[in-house]
Formats: structure tokens, C-alpha cells, sequence
């Protein structure tokens, strides 16, 4: 069973921290949550695999 | 408009000489309810040489919310019943839907992309058109007695039957049953008379139904709309009949009015926003909602439930009416074998085994296209429209567009097939209906394998490469149709669909699923799968 990774990945986590907040920087609420809606959708066919789609639900669900 | 369209068939009461009888007549097959799905079990049945008694509460047809899309495979049960050719001549056939968000086309999708099918994806067709052609049908056979104007008020299960009270216009008697079908429909009197437990979930959203009559060019395709500027913020859905009626089908959001929402003149004004400038009359309106749920059992004893009587499914994905004729196909060749003496009753239990199986794929599929077209809160309709909106430009969101999975037949897995004992590749796949394919007969007329495979267990065999005089020997109660003898597969399309080599060879059920298939032909195993495909 594939399993999702929470080791970090990037080599520079900070841009990529940058980047998501730059995305919904000016937003409002809805808008931001809008956008995250769709980045959802992209992030999890790009990930491919209901599984590691799964388990990272239940880690933002844990997280909250 | 909340008043029913007026019937169009009639069919009068007759006195049955049972009525007269001082203790109840018994029968071995009564049918509860003359719908499409109660009249495809009686044709079925009485066309394997059991006879058969319908009673219908009614004296009509045509009354009432109906289905209009008729999906391949009820076409193909309903051609070799005798009526699929005059049913798609008079139908709309069709096999292009398209979906639109706002006024813009997200995608289209063709149902039916391969050629060589006998039978279309789909007609659309008034249901009260498919049940007439069923009553002809029936009506054409001596071993059917349909009795209008039955009602079942009470039904007392013996150990060996059933024992039916039934209102007539004439008062009450008595009828007795070896088995009893309730194909009585979503309001199953035999269900409640039961007392049996229908659960599941009920969805609040409303829906307006309307069929106009209107002169109009547009395509004849599945049409359905997210959040359509003519309908702010709901779903629409278009679909063309024949006789210039439309079937228009609109979202109305949980809060409406059921019955103020039918008054012709609002009706009208919603009607217009979709049509303008076509000119149109209303034919029948209804407003509805719809649950997902079924029985906990099919089979009850020797009471068993077919069609909407055993399970409902929103009207997204024609699901309703296609799986209940293929719940029909599935148990009586099944009926008629046990009454044969071929089968035990561990065959009637297979019927609940595969028919759950299906409509658990029905539900299923609807609960997700309801859950897609009606979210539930803001943050659903954000994630929905978050689909929507990504669909133009990427692909993994336009197959998640969700307004309707169509029906296509489930593939049972089931006791009733042999496992493969060498692999195969093709489209054909074992407890699913035989992919259609043409053939040629020997005088090169042509001719479809679904015309080739009708009546009792079928045995299919490939001979060796177009050698002529290659049969294989008779097997006892199993013709077969040898494939480069019989008929030619001119097309090569047996050969793909199907995966065959010379040699191959296919058992068929009786409804035309395939239960086993080998390389080779033996005997032996060919006897064996039938004695397995029986429950024996």
C-alpha cells in the first residue's frame, strides 16, 4: 500500500510556503477558499492514488 | 396541471373463472403489477413455458411521472422478448450527451463509441409507448392472463407459496401462488402487506418535471446544465421524445413549493426562459423528489421482489426502469428452470445474489450524481463548482463532472460462473451480458451474436481457422453455434470483442451472460459449468 509522505521534499521549503501564500494574498475568505478548493482538486489527481488521498485527509482532519 | 395526463390505452376487466372457484385457484407464477418490469418477467417467463398471471390495479396505462431513456441492454432483453426492433423504430435514438456549466460546453460524450451493436445506447421513448408494445406482446401468447382491475389487499405467505386476496370490481377472492413476483413498483402494496422494511436515504431537493409538445431543431442529445443562466443557479436537464415532446427537467432547490411550483402559469414562466422563442404546450408536470434505498432482501421465501417494488434510485442515469427489466431477465429463465426441475433453490437465492449486487451499483452511482448536482452546503458547492471550473481546462476534472453515470449493465460476480482457466483479453468479461458483434449467416445475411444466443444455455465454439465441417460433438440439452460454420465473423469482431482463438469456447447463460469460457472445447467442462450456472 503506497503511503504518503510527510518527510519534508523540498529543497527550499520556504518558497514553497511563499508561493502558496503569495497565491491567496488579497483574498477574501471565499475567494481564498475557492482557490484552495481547486489546488485541492489539482493536488490530489496529480497524486493519482486514492490511498495516500486518504491518508492525507485524515492528517489535515488530525491537524485541526 | 397536477391533474394526471389522461390515459392513453385501456384494457378492460374481465371476470376470471378463478373468481367462481370455491377454494383458491392455484397458479405457479403470479405477478404483481403490469409496469414494464412486471410485463418483461411475464413475457420472459411465458416464453421459457410458464405460465403466468398479471394483475394490475389499474385498467390504464399512461398515467402519471414515466421513464423515457431505455438503455442497450434493456433493449436487447426487450428485442429477444420480441419487441426491440418496433421499440427503437419508434423511439429517439441517441448516444451524444452534453454538459454545460453556465451557458458555456464543458464536454460532450458518446455513449456508444464502437460500431456493430444491434441495439443503440440509447431511445428515448414515452413509457406508456413501451408498455403498450409489452401488453401486445403479451397479449400475442397464450400462456399470459393479464387481469386489469386486480388489486392485492392482502397476501398471506405459505410455506409453499402464497395466498393473495384481490379486489375486483366484482368484490373479492382468492388466488393462490407457487411463487409470487411483486414488480408492484416503488409503492409496493406487497411490500407493505409485508410489512417489510424499505430504508435508505431521501434526498430534499426538488425537482419540476415537465413534457412539452414543441416544433424545434435542436439536436436529439442528452443536454444537462450546471447553474444554466436560464435556470440562476440550479441544474437543467433536456431531452428530446418522439411525437415533438420534450422532456425538461429542473433543479428547484430544497425550500420549493410543491404545489405552487406546478401552476401552469409558473411553470410556463420557467419553461420560457429555457425554450424562448419556441413556442410550446405543456403535455404533463410534476414536481418530485427522490430516495436511494432498497430492501434488505429480495428474495422472501417463495414472495420475491423485482423493479422498483426492491429498490429506488433518483432518475439521474436511467437506473430506474433499465435495471428493473434486467432484475425480470435475471430471475425468470432462473423461475423457469427450478419449476423445470433443472435448478435448486439456491438458483432463486443467486437472483438476490446478483440483483443486489446491482442495484448496490445504482444507488451508488445516483447517491453520487445526486450529491454532485445538489450540494448540500456551501463548502460542497465550493468544492463542486471548484470541478466545474477546472473542467475546460484539465481532463481529470472533466471526468469528475458527474450529471449522470448512464446505465450500463453490471457485471456480476456470482457462483454461477467457472472461473477462467486461461486469460482473456476483449471486452467480454465473464458475468456480464456478451458484447454484441455482427456476423454473417452462411448465405451472408447478416446477422448480431445476441440473435444467435436466445432460449435456453448456448455453448459458442470457434472452429479452426475457416476450416470447413470442424463442429464439435453435440452436447446433451446445449446447442451450439459454431463460429466459421454457423455464422462468420467476417469483421474480425467476434475474434476481438471476444478474445477468440480457434478452439475458443464460450458458455452463455440463458440471459446472455457469459458464465465460462476455455481454449479448448471439452465436454465434460462445458456440462460442468452448466451444472454450476444452475446451482446444481
Amino acid at each position: 500500500m503506497a503511503k504518503l509522505t510527510t518527510a519534508s521534499q523540498f529543497t527550499d521549503p520556504d518558497a514553497a510556503y511563499r508561493a502558496l501564500l503569495e497565491a491567496r494574498r488579497n483574498l477574501s475568505d471565499e475567494e481564498a477558499a475557492k482557490l484552495d478548493s481547486r489546488l485541492a482538486l489539482i493536488l490530489a489527481n496529480h497524486i493519482g492514488d486514492l490511498e495516500v488521498l486518504r491518508q492525507a485527509i485524515a492528517l489535515a482532519q488530525q491537524a485541526g | 396541471m397536477s391533474e394526471p395526463r389522461k390515459s392513453v390505452y385501456r384494457y378492460e376487466y374481465r371476470r376470471s373463472p378463478d373468481q367462481d372457484a370455491g377454494t383458491p385457484v392455484r397458479r405457479p407464477v403470479v405477478i404483481v403489477g403490469a409496469g414494464p418490469v412486471g410485463l418483461a418477467a411475464a413475457i420472459d417467463l411465458a416464453l421459457r413455458d410458464v405460465p403466468v398471471v398479471v394483475l394490475d390495479d389499474a385498467d390504464r396505462i399512461g398515467e402519471g411521472s414515466r421513464g423515457i431513456c431505455w438503455s442497450k441492454r434493456t433493449l436487447e432483453i426487450l428485442d429477444r422478448l420480441g419487441i426491440g426492433e418496433r421499440l427503437v423504430a419508434h423511439g429517439v435514438t441517441w448516444k451524444l450527451g452534453k454538459v454545460f456549466y453556465g451557458d458555456e460546453l464543458l464536454f460532450s460524450f458518446d455513449l456508444l463509441p464502437e460500431a456493430g451493436h444491434k441495439m443503440p445506447a440509447f431511445i428515448n421513448l414515452q413509457q406508456f409507448y413501451l408498455e403498450k408494445a409489452l401488453v401486445d406482446r403479451a397479449l400475442e401468447l397464450k400462456n399470459v392472463e393479464l387481469r386489469w382491475s386486480n388489486r392485492v389487499v392482502g397476501v398471506d405467505r405459505l410455506n409453499d407459496g402464497a395466498r393473495l386476496s384481490i379486489e375486483t370490481p366484482d368484490g373479492r377472492y382468492r388466488l393462490d401462488a407457487d411463487w409470487l413476483i411483486a414488480a408492484d413498483g416503488a409503492r409496493s402494496s406487497v411490500r407493505s402487506l409485508l410489512g417489510l422494511d424499505f430504508a435508505g436515504v431521501t434526498f430534499a431537493d426538488k425537482f419540476l418535471i415537465a413534457d412539452v409538445r414543441m416544433a424545434a431543431d435542436f439536436p436529439t442529445e442528452r443536454r444537462f446544465w450546471f447553474a444554466p443562466t436560464f435556470h440562476a443557479g440550479q441544474s437543467a436537464l433536456m431531452h428530446r421524445q418522439p411525437d415533438d415532446i420534450w422532456r425538461i427537467d429542473l433543479q428547484l432547490g430544497p425550500e420549493a413549493d410543491a404545489l405552487a411550483e406546478q401552476e401552469p402559469e409558473r411553470v410556463r414562466a420557467r419553461l420560457q426562459k429555457v425554450l424562448a422563442p419556441h413556442d410550446f404546450e405543456l403535455e404533463w408536470v410534476s414536481v418530485y423528489t427522490f430516495n436511494c434505498r432498497r430492501l434488505d432482501r429480495f428474495v422472501h421465501d417463495r414472495v420475491i421482489f423485482i423493479g422498483d417494488a426492491a429498490h429506488q434510485v433518483s432518475p439521474f442515469g436511467a437506473r430506474g426502469a433499465n435495471s428493473g427489466i434486467q432484475d425480470a431477465e435475471n430471475l425468470a429463465w432462473k423461475l423457469a428452470a427450478l419449476l423445470r426441475g433443472e435448478g435448486s433453490s439456491a438458483l432463486i437465492d443467486s437472483y438476490e445474489v446478483e440483483r443486489v449486487q446491482a442495484a448496490d451499483e445504482n444507488i451508488g452511482h445516483s447517491t453520487r450524481s445526486t450529491e454532485f448536482m445538489s450540494p448540500r452546503s456551501n463548502a460542497e458547492l465550493r468544492l463542486r463548482d471548484a470541478v466545474l471550473a477546472l473542467a475546460p481546462k484539465a481532463e481529470f476534472a472533466r471526468r469528475m463532472v458527474n450529471s449522470g453515470r448512464l446505465s450500463l449493465p453490471s457485471v456480476y460476480d456470482t457462483p454461477l460462473s467457472t472461473a477462467d482457466s486461461a486469460p482473456f483479453a476483449g471486452t467480454a468479461r465473464l458475468g456480464a451480458p456478451l458484447p454484441d458483434v455482427p456476423l454473417a449467416r452462411r448465405d451472408g445475411t447478416p446477422v448480431h451474436l445476441l440473435e444467435c444466443v436466445r432460449g435456453g444455455f448456448q455453448a459458442i465454439y470457434v472452429n479452426g481457422a475457416g476450416t470447413n465441417g470442424d463442429r464439435p460433438p453435440q452436447i446433451n440439452g446445449i446447442p451450439t453455434t459454431v463460429i466459421g460454420e454457423d455464422v462468420f465473423d467476417r469483421e474480425g469482431l467476434f475474434a476481438q470483442r471476444l478474445d477468440a482463438t480457434p478452439g475458443s469456447t464460450y458458455l452463455v447463460r440463458p440471459d446472455q451472460h457469459l458464465c465460462a469460457r476455455w481454449r479448448t472445447f471439452d465436454a465434460g467442462a462445458i456440462a460442468s459449468a452448466r451444472r454450476r450456472a444452475l446451482a446444481q
